[in-house]
């Protein structure tokens, strides 16, 4: 067993523990942070197949954004877990032979038989290769099309996100720089040409 | 010299002697770093205090520069209280996440050609991942904490630094674009090319000329992603008193403290490497004066030399404005940071596609 | 570093770089505009989409061309499904305008989320690849779920909303599945490359089924079959009319197309496989859809699972190509899900235009009440309800009849004659709850005495789609011939 070997099955093992806690964890915190322990094995092992953009891309969007956002709103809301745990042992049985059912087609059909190292043999990459590089190539030559596609989505979800929830208060106060900054003296200031008290002859 | 000086040690180590050389190495560049580290805020104090027309530190040793270390020795033997009700696990974990991010980016850096801890092809990408990663630290003390204004102060926190990590990515989009490489050493070397390079005058075949705007946003959101002054709503001492660190005391107080300021140095090393010529000399052609020349010639003294120029700009920004609002910071980012990178990445297309093109 | 890389061919693929174009114009437009000038927008999406229909018919020639490095096909068949999408997006969008004033959800982003999903919609039609496939699926849904929740103060949308993008979610994880599990048995995400792959039987038998198993789940979802249905009744019901009313309608099209695209073009050698999976589907679905539609007052969910019927019937037609290993009726079989699938669009634009037409500022006309004494208040729209039920029920001879017996007809000549026997039970059944609606309208006394009110272009164009339900039913060769040209020169069968 080689070093990239063991090192395989450590990152393999760490995720799959991260895996079980983030649905057994009672704390959803706690739950989103091994999330975050998962993504970090998953990306170790991306780097193990020289994919190195997809595990560094991994880190920066998933840990370094949406993870971050997740927590928040998992922080803010106060999830009350026993309540949602209610009714877990009724629904065991049921969930768990069909969850069973599916680990076992996948495993008959993933297992060794159709995608093992005899189905599919290792590439080897030619010296040079870098992984950001070829990808960087597919993207916006051959992948062009699906890759504006995915933009295009991207965009949808933004309009939507801005459409379903901003508000426009009526309450609100807001100072408008580009206003503040065109301010003269004219607008403010109203010069008045008053005569001084005269002298009342008494 | 160097091979015949290591060759016993290499015989005494064996096969494990790859591991001890890289951690002798890890040593040599944390010592050095470390030292800077603290006395970065003696030196941050000493410089605000001359621009507040007073002295700063000057009582421990000649001075005061002795002042960091008497600090050190207080914060080791401060109690470390945890809050009731606090996650006690987290508590003590996001101080290190804290600073475990902020050291581990020095493992890419390149001091000079060919001094890098690990030459990385993709390192402007794993800098952005490790980067990424400090803002948990924050994140999780104002949790793990349990209580108001850490919470505050960590929602703050993750807000400003999710949202300038944007625009410092898309300002390292177009170095990347003109260094046509991922590779830290590689964008240092190819700043030595062009018109001026060719002449001795490698000051002006930096990236931050052509770059400029860009430059200009990567300097001020490295201020912003390090949460210091005028972007330090996070810790605002008048509003949430110290922010996610309220809670702490003692060495955990201390870490987070050295991650700000290890922080700070590797926001300046990047400016450095990415903008303004890494380890370059600016101006190569006194390198053959007699004596002196060796002064001029590209080094790691070139570098030390932009990144402290870079960290006294942090404390001068520090001691002249005055902070900036909340939904002003966003503003910033969003409405002007980004709209102007996307821009500049435009206008570095073009030109790079056009006769006038500068990076070949 | 780019050496054999050649520039696609943007030709094919015109009128969507158009749209996705004076999309982000009228994006940008309705910044500029403002708040004082909105009635531009809704009249650059329709000029937009009518421009579109100009492009792609001037385009369009019995040719298959592929392009964007054979992700795009942009053939007869796909020209056909636009056209029909353009106009049912346009006629949709004129149905709503007023009902969408009278709620205040007017707004520019109503119209550029229609767009987007139409977008999704042509993306999924012109596919010849699962990744865009799978991208304009997510297009469409994501513009349709946002859309649902267009009215953010109702909590029944919202609630909607949420199912319908839960559901969905899952669908697609199914179909991603699927891919994936494709994508390991042949190697390619290519459909006509996995349709070769097939025919040379040089793939991995089990991966594969186990793929299909997923693509059918998946795609029966987005269908909205049953088991896969449960999403449509709440959906239907609590989105606004108007969202309804385009979920209802051209959507259905995109469906049938990414069916055709993925189970007929890509794995027509799996044939017998698949086939008994849509049998179940259909023969579910015709039979729930209509048992459950009696039990339903507000018409919407009527119609919700009226719609799970027709779309069952139209799987149905799907399941006759293969007979026994012979070919011979698999083009009569699939223009007859065509045919089916554009008349029940033509038929579902109507019924939902009428609720429009009913609706006005603060009465949404959901209720099958709603319709009590129709005759009375209009005969001429009571009149082409009349013809829209008796179509929907299958009563001779409107379009809806034409459909189903056409369905009827290849199941038979497939030998099933038990399914059919099955079907025609059912269509029975369900020809109780329309006959129920031309009941209300014509011997109830009406409980809602408002005028109906309606502008000009809305009354014109529901009544001329009212004229086409029972026209195209004495004359099905005008919609009939086209979708066989286009399934021939498309499908090479």
């Amino acid at each position: 067993m080689d070093f990239k070997t063991i090192l395989f099955y450590m990152l393999s093992a760490v995720m799959i523990f991260a895996a079980f806690r983030v649905i057994t964890a009672r704390n959803p915190v706690h739950a989103a942070l091994f999330l975050v322990l998962a993504f970090f094995q998953a990306s170790g092992l991306w780097l193990l197949l020289q994919a190195e953009f997809l595990a560094v891309a991994l880190i920066v969007v998933y840990v370094g954004a949406v993870m971050v956002l997740f927590l928040f709103v998992v922080m803010m809301l106060d999830i009350n877990i026993e309540s949602v745990r209610r009714g877990f042992w009724n629904h065991l049985p049921l969930g768990a032979t069909i969850g069973g059912l599916m680990v076992f087609e996948m495993f008959a059909v993933l297992s060794g038989r159709y995608f093992g190292l005899d189905a599919m043999p290792q590439q080897t990459n030619p010296v040079g290769y870098s992984n950001t590089k070829e990808l960087g190539r597919l993207l916006f030559t051959d992948f062009a099309y699906p890759f504006e596609l995915a933009s295009v989505i991207l965009l949808v979800a933004i309009i939507a996100a801005v459409v379903l929830t901003h508000r426009k208060r009526k309450d609100s106060k807001v100072m408008r720089v580009v206003d503040q900054l065109a301010v003269r003296r004219e607008d403010r200031i109203r010069m008045v040409n008053m005569p001084s008290e005269k002298e009342t002859a008494e | 010299m160097m091979e015949a000086l290591l060759q016993p040690l290499q015989a005494f180590f064996g096969p494990i002697w790859p591991l001890v050389w890289t951690l002798v190495k890890i040593v040599g560049i944390m010592i050095p770093l470390l030292l800077s580290m603290a006395y970065m805020t003696l030196a941050e104090r000493k410089v605000i205090g001359y621009m507040h027309i007073r002295l700063g530190p000057n009582r421990v040793g000649f001075w005061g520069l002795m002042q960091p270390i008497a600090d050190g020795i207080k914060l080791l033997f401060k109690e470390i209280i945890v809050p009731t009700g606090a996650d006690k696990w987290l508590f003590f974990l996001a101080p290190i996440f804290a600073l475990a991010p902020a050291l581990a980016v020095w493992a890419i850096i390149p001091f000079a050609d060919g001094w890098v801890l690990a030459n990385v092809d993709a390192g402007v990408l794993l800098m952005l991942a490790i980067t990424s990663f400090g803002v948990y630290g924050v994140i999780i003390a104002g949790w793990a904490s349990n209580s108001k204004y850490p919470f505050l102060g960590a929602m703050r926190a993750s807000a400003q630094m999710v949202s300038y990590e944007v625009s410092m990515g898309l300002a390292l989009i177009c170095v990347l674009m003109v260094s046509n490489s991922l590779n830290l050493t590689d964008i240092v070397r190819v700043q030595n090319h062009g018109y001026f390079a060719d002449h001795g005058w490698g000051l002006f075949s930096w990236n931050w000329l052509p770059l400029l705007p860009m430059f200009v946003v990567y300097l001020i959101s490295g201020v912003a992603e390090t949460n210091r002054a005028p972007f330090d709503v996070v810790e605002g001492e008048s509003e949430i008193v110290a922010g996610h660190m309220v809670e702490y005391s003692g060495m955990a107080f201390a870490l987070f403290f050295l991650a700000e300021y290890t922080n700070m140095i590797v926001v300046s090393a990047m400016v450095a490497i990415f903008f303004l010529g890494g380890w370059l000399s600016p101006v190569g052609f006194l390198q053959h004066l007699p004596l002196v020349g060796f002064a001029f010639s590209d080094g790691f003294h070139w570098l030390a030399l932009k990144m402290a120029a870079t960290l006294f700009f942090f404390i001068w920004i520090r001691a002249t404005f005055p902070r900036y609002r909340y939904d002003q910071i966003m503003r910033l980012g969003w409405k002007v940071f980004v709209p102007l990178c996307l821009l500049w990445i435009f206008v570095i297309g073009v030109w790079m596609m056009s006769p006038l093109n500068i990076f070949k | 570093m780019l050496n054999n890389f050649v520039m696609p061919d943007l030709i094919p693929a015109l009128p969507e770089i158009f749209l996705l174009a004076m999309t982000c114009v009228i994006l940008l437009a309705d910044l500029l505009v403002g708040k004082t000038h909105r009635s531009v927008v809704p009249l650059l999406s329709v000029s937009t989409l009518l421009f579109c229909g100009a492009i792609t018919f001037f385009t369009a020639d019995g040719h298959s061309v592929l392009t964007f490095s054979n992700m795009f096909v942009d053939d007869l068949l796909s020209d056909f499904l636009k056209l029909l999408t353009y106009g049912a997006v346009i006629v949709m969008l004129v149905y709503s305008r007023s009902y969408l004033k009278a709620r205040n959800l007017d707004k520019s982003e109503f119209y550029l989320l229609v767009l987007f999903a139409t977008l999704g919609m042509m993306v999924m039609i012109s596919a010849n690849h699962l990744l865009t496939i799978y991208l304009g699926v997510e297009l469409l849904s994501l513009s349709l779920y946002a859309l649902v929740a267009i009215d953010r103060d109702s909590a029944r949308a919202t609630e909607a909303a949420m199912k319908y993008f839960v559901l969905g979610a899952l669908a697609s994880g199914l179909l991603l599945y699927g891919m994936s599990m494709l994508y390991g048995a042949s190697g390619t995400l290519q459909i006509d490359v996995i349709a070769r792959e097939i025919y040379e039987g040089d793939y991995n038998h089990t991966v594969m089924l186990l793929g299909l198993v997923f693509i059918v789940a998946g795609l029966a979802f987005k269908l909205g079959v049953v088991p896969f249905h449960m999403w449509i009744p709440d959906v239907y019901e609590g989105a606004p009319t108007a969202v309804t009313l385009f979920i209802a309608s051209a959507p259905k099209l995109a469906g049938f197309a990414i069916v055709m695209r993925l189970l007929v073009s890509g794995m027509f050698e799996l044939a017998p496989q698949w086939q008994t999976m849509l049998l179940l589907l259909a023969v579910l679905s015709i039979g729930l859809g209509n048992l459950a539609a009696i039990a339903q007052s507000n018409i919407k969910r009527m119609l919700a699972y009226s719609a799970i019927s027709h779309m069952g019937f139209m799987v149905l037609a799907l399941t006759a190509g293969v007979v026994a290993g012979d070919r011979a009726y698999a083009l009569s079989a699939y223009t007859s899900a065509m045919y089916y699938t554009i008349a029940y669009v033509l038929m579902s634009l109507a019924s939902f235009g009428m609720i429009l037409l009913l609706s006005r500022a603060g009465h949404e006309a959901e209720n099958l009440d709603d319709f009590k004494g129709l005759n009375k208040r209009s005969p001429w729209f009571a009149a082409i309800m009349l013809v829209l039920m008796f179509s929907m029920a299958g009563i001779p001879f409107f379009i809806g009849f034409f459909a189903k017996f056409s369905v009827l007809t290849v199941i038979v000549a497939a030998r099933h004659v038990g399914v059919a026997v099955f079907a025609v039970l059912f269509s029975l059944i369900g020809a109780f709850y329309y006959l129920r609606v031309v009941k209300l309208m014509y011997f109830d006394a009406p409980l809602d005495h408002a005028p109906i009110e309606a502008t000009l272009p809305f009354r014109v164009l529901l009544s001329a789609n009212g004229i086409a339900i029972a026209l195209l039913g004495l004359f099905p060769q005008f919609v009939i011939v086209p979708c066989l040209v286009a399934l021939r020169l498309s499908l090479g069968a």
